[in-house]
């Protein structure tokens, strides 16, 4: 089922054309109050081994109990990828000996995973959309963590993370392009965040990717790949990938071939280096965990939770091009985050809604990424940028003004509307005043006047001396009106 | 005064309860008893001050009206199970100086109910064994003897300690576990009553794992209403433990004494072995024309998968225990013996900790998980329990309430004697195994004496969650075998 190639997507070696193949295991921490089979806190952040039961830390006779809240979390998320929805899925042991591994085995979810086939719809900077299809979604534990470099001949274990929930959600092999695989995370986390089924924060691991890169040449079959663990970060992921391609491309041109191995990206360096190959994999020895009876669940349950899910970005971003005729790029990006879209929303509510996105893309935006805030820490509230609009429109401030304004009530708070009234912001609509100021300026520039009469575009000279003498207040509409009917310009 | 060792728990409870002795007599009385039987090394830790500070609130209680049903009821508990601030370990090297912080929920149930508790009782390392010689505190000895023969015999096992504390009166009652026949043949070679209940009759948390799809907790005592009693306080249903099957714990007792007229009981054909030893045939027969003599309806029944389940049990419990022992790494807790890396630690820590039986099940069990065998074995072998379950819904569907068996092929054999070849060892589980691998309750009831004046069990199982109608022809059986005690040869 190869699909015609794109010749947008590939990349010139030294013998020809290439083609990247990618497919991505996103594992994504489960956001819940406790772990996948126990009690203890997943709060981030405690002394080691602060968040730790007797079941994370494997002791004789303990038992997994699953956590309802984390089935949920899974439920909504296969949901949130179109997916099918397991009314029965199974955990299974992943065995292997660490010392960060207190059981000895993972428990995960192996031949009958929670969730199915699903896919995840990416639309790309250069205005491709591309549909990347999701192979399933289960269940697992996350692993503690082994510390190396407090003591010269020891290491510490932290169980903290030990039993934390992870869904592994594993794509097909369909993105083709470094670009393609960082939107496709970037995509799958901005709804991972709707749904509130994962925080996405890379910084603190609660999202990681392992990345299989294969290369062929165009229309040929899928090469060997290499996967390359736990990349914590979007751009890292981009790097790696080019990286990697290079490298095999690199290696298949010299006449040899690819091994299939995992490797690691190494962010310093910014390589990836092998880590171990194929001979030296685990056998996991998979098998059911006899623990735990089958996951079941019936459709009422599934659409129970169908039923509370939020507005999904991809809806979202069609009702906001439909709602307020907005641009598919102003609505992506209004739509990258559920607060912005909600912030959005409240601005735009009963306003003009171009103007309001104009006003919360271009100038809140900028601001809060300048000063490294985000809608939730926003300065200005929607009420007040609202309140902002509001005077534009009713012609009470100049577009100008209201840039003024915004940088008042950012630095100093305040009804925007008191403001304009207390600190004189007030357009001048009063003919009288425009009249007078449009007289003296004739006045004190009768070449002007000549040349105007002559070359009418000069008339923008006059309305910036205008604008200069009203402090920027006077309505341009009227100044341009009186200055035409006494240059006598039509 | 009647020697308060050799009561059954039953006249035990109604004796404390009518004053007639305290708690604390009670309960020095079987101190005094293990005491005096450490050549039976039935226990493995005795804890007797906390036997008669339990006694002494026991007292308390009983005073003041307020006694549960097994107030001041002395126990032995198989070293399997936790308890909280008293070491367990297992009978494996690996955790000999473990102590946990937590009480099993089993034990827990107990301690509510009024039980002391004197102490901790041998049994195979991990319950890996059918005669206690892989305990790494050496094997418990047979409270019965050979006549006119001093050989020392095992008790059986896994629950080899068990067995032989209630057998020589060390204890009024004990819990056990049974994975493929731990309760059940050491009851038998010891000639007391041993009960497996249902899977997910008693909560599995804190007992220590060896083949979780197995395992189940139990009872071994003098008599079939003392483990009615001792079962009730056990089992139920524990949300900590997801196996567990949440519905209402029954009054076992009040099956005692109920009618067995009309009940149909079902002989498999496929139980008479090939070289079944005729001593074992005939007390088969017998069990049949007693239960038969008691109104019961006795007819031949099939289940034609038993053969395989020895070998099916061979390779799931082992696929199980290999998993479930790898939490004894040395990091955490228990023995640690380090190496120059995490894997030499890992290698020195197991290669110490672990005893022979336990290492040759860890490896197969690893061998048949492994890539490229899988199907072949695991997956295999999963299909033929499935077999085995229906071959026995098969039956009950045909209406037959109990299927009657013989407990064990032979009777207690000498420490020692099969030690050295596992697959005879295994054997002992052939008429065992099958309840274990179809989650059925099953009890071994002292059915009389052999030829060398050894003890014979005959094993009744029953429908999931009927253990009543398995307590009621199990006392068929004890009324008409007789209670068997052991003559006293140590102390």
């Amino acid at each position: 089922m190869n699909a015609p190639v794109a010749t947008h997507n590939l990349i010139k070696g030294a013998t020809g054309d290439w083609e990247i193949v990618i497919g991505m295991e996103i594992h994504a921490q489960v956001s819940s109050q406790s772990k996948l089979f126990s009690g203890a806190s997943t709060a981030f952040g405690g002394a080691p081994n602060d968040h730790v039961s007797l079941v994370d830390a494997a002791f004789p006779g303990m038992l997994p109990v699953i956590n309802t809240e984390c089935v949920a979390q899974a439920v909504r998320t296969g949901l949130g990828l179109k997916a099918q929805v397991n009314l029965k899925s199974v955990f299974d042991r992943k065995n292997y000996f660490y010392p960060d591994l207190p059981q000895g085995y993972q428990i995960s979810q192996f031949k009958h995973p929670i969730v199915g086939e699903g896919e995840v719809i990416v639309d790309l900077s250069d205005g491709r959309r591309i549909v990347v299809g999701i192979e399933r979604l289960h269940l697992e534990q996350d692993a503690g963590k082994s510390i190396h470099d407090l003591a010269p001949a020891s290491s510490y274990v932290d169980l903290n993370r030990s039993g934390v929930a992870l869904m592994e959600i594993v794509s097909r092999p369909d993105l083709r392009s470094s670009e393609e695989a960082k939107a496709y995370v970037t995509k799958l986390r901005t709804i991972l965040r709707y749904l509130g089924t994962c925080d996405g924060d890379m910084d603190k691991g609660n999202l990681r990717a392992d990345v299989n890169v294969s290369v062929r040449r165009p229309g040929e079959g899928l090469g060997t790949r290499c996967e390359i663990k736990n990349v914590n970060s979007i751009r890292f992921i981009g790097q790696a990938i080019e990286y990697e391609a290079r490298r095999q491309i690199g290696i298949i041109e010299d006449g040899g071939s690819i091994d299939q191995e995992t490797r690691l990206f190494d962010a310093v360096k910014g390589e990836t280096r092998s880590m171990r190959s194929k001979e030296e994999a685990h056998d996991y020895r998979y098998f059911p965990d006899p623990d735990l009876l089958p996951l079941t669940f019936d459709q009422a349950y599934v659409d129970g939770l169908a039923a509370a899910l939020p507005e999904l970005p991809d809806a979202k971003k069609e009702r906001f091009i439909a709602q307020y005729s907005l641009s598919a790029y102003d609505a992506d990006v209004l739509v990258a985050e559920r607060d912005t879209a909600d912030f959005f929303e409240e601005v735009a509510r009963g306003r003009d809604g171009k103007a309001a996105a104009n006003w919360v893309i271009n100038e809140l935006f900028g601001r809060l990424n300048k000063e490294g805030h985000t809608v939730a820490t926003s300065p200005v509230s929607a009420a007040q940028l609202g309140g902002i609009i509001d005077l534009i429109g009713e012609q009470v401030i100049s577009g100008k003004i209201a840039k003024d304004l915004f940088e008042i009530v950012w630095s100093e708070g305040g009804d925007p509307r008191a403001l304009v009234e207390e600190r004189g912001l007030k357009q001048v609509t009063d003919t009288g005043a425009i009249e007078a100021a449009v007289d003296a300026i004739i006045a004190g520039n009768p070449d002007k006047v000549e040349q105007a009469k002559a070359k009418p575009t000069l008339l923008g000279w006059f309305v910036g001396q205008v604008m200069k003498t009203t402090g920027g207040k006077a309505n341009p509409q009227a100044v341009n009106d009186v200055l035409k009917a006494k240059l006598g310009i039509e | 005064m009647t020697d308060l060792t050799r009561i059954t728990l039953a006249q035990a409870r109604d004796g404390l309860k009518a004053r007639s002795f305290s708690a604390t007599e009670l309960t020095q009385a079987h101190l005094d008893a293990i005491e005096a039987a450490k050549a039976l090394n039935a226990y493995v830790l005795v804890t007797p001050e906390k036997a008669l500070d339990g006694a002494k609130a026991a007292d308390a209680r009983l005073a003041a009206g307020e006694a549960g049903p097994l107030e001041g009821i002395p126990l032995g508990i198989k070293d399997l199970f936790a308890t909280e601030g008293v070491r367990t370990t297992a009978c494996s090297r690996i955790l000999e100086n473990f102590v946990p912080s937590y009480e099993s929920t089993v034990t827990a149930q107990l301690w509510r109910d009024g039980a002391v508790h004197l102490g901790k009782l041998n049994n195979d390392e991990f319950a890996m064994g059918s005669s206690n010689e892989t305990s790494c505190f050496g094997p418990p000895v047979n409270p019965w003897r050979r006549t006119g023969s001093d050989t020392p015999l095992t008790a059986g096992g896994s629950s080899g300690g068990s067995s032989a504390a209630v057998a020589a009166g060390l204890a009024l009652g004990a819990t056990a576990t049974d994975t493929g026949g731990s309760i059940r043949q050491p009851a038998a070679f010891t000639g007391t009553v041993g009960v497996k209940p249902t899977y997910g009759r008693c909560s599995r948390w804190g007992t220590v794992a060896f083949a979780s799809s197995l395992d189940q907790a139990g009872t071994i005592t003098r008599t079939v209403r003392d483990s009615a009693i001792l079962l009730r306080s056990m089992a139920g249903f524990d949300p900590k433990d997801s196996t567990s099957v949440d519905r209402p714990v029954p009054d076992y007792e009040a099956a005692i004494g109920r009618s067995v007229k009309g009940l149909k009981i079902g002989i498999p054909k496929e139980y008479r072995l090939e070289g079944l030893s005729p001593e074992i045939d005939a007390l088969w027969q017998r069990g049949a024309d007693w239960l038969r003599d008691a109104g019961a309806e006795v007819v031949e029944v099939s289940l034609p998968h038993t053969s395989y389940a020895l070998a099916a049990y061979y390779i799931v419990a082992p696929a199980e225990a290999s998993s479930n022992l790898a939490r004894y790494d040395g990091v955490r807790y228990g023995r640690r013996v380090p190496g120059k890396d995490i894997a030499e630690l890992y290698e020195n820590t197991r290669a110490e900790g672990f005893g022979r039986e336990v290492k040759r099940r860890i490896l197969i069990g690893t061998y048949v998980l492994s890539a490229g065998y899988y199907d072949a074995y695991y997956v295999k072998a999963q299909k033929i329990r499935t077999l085995i379950r229906r071959d026995f819904e098969n039956v009950y569907a045909a209406g037959v309430d109990a299927i009657l068996t013989p407990a064990t092929p032979t009777p207690a054999f000498p420490i020692g004697q099969k030690v050295t070849s596992p697959i005879e060892m295994y054997l002992n589980d052939v008429f065992t195994v099958t309840v274990n691998m179809a989650g059925l309750p099953g009890i071994a009831v002292p059915a009389g004496l052999g030829g060398e004046g050894l003890p014979l069990g005959l094993q009744l199982i029953g429908r999931p969650f009927d253990e009543e109608t398995l307590f009621a022809l199990g006392e068929a059986i004890e009324q008409a075998a007789g209670r068997l005690d052991a003559p006293q040869w140590w102390g």
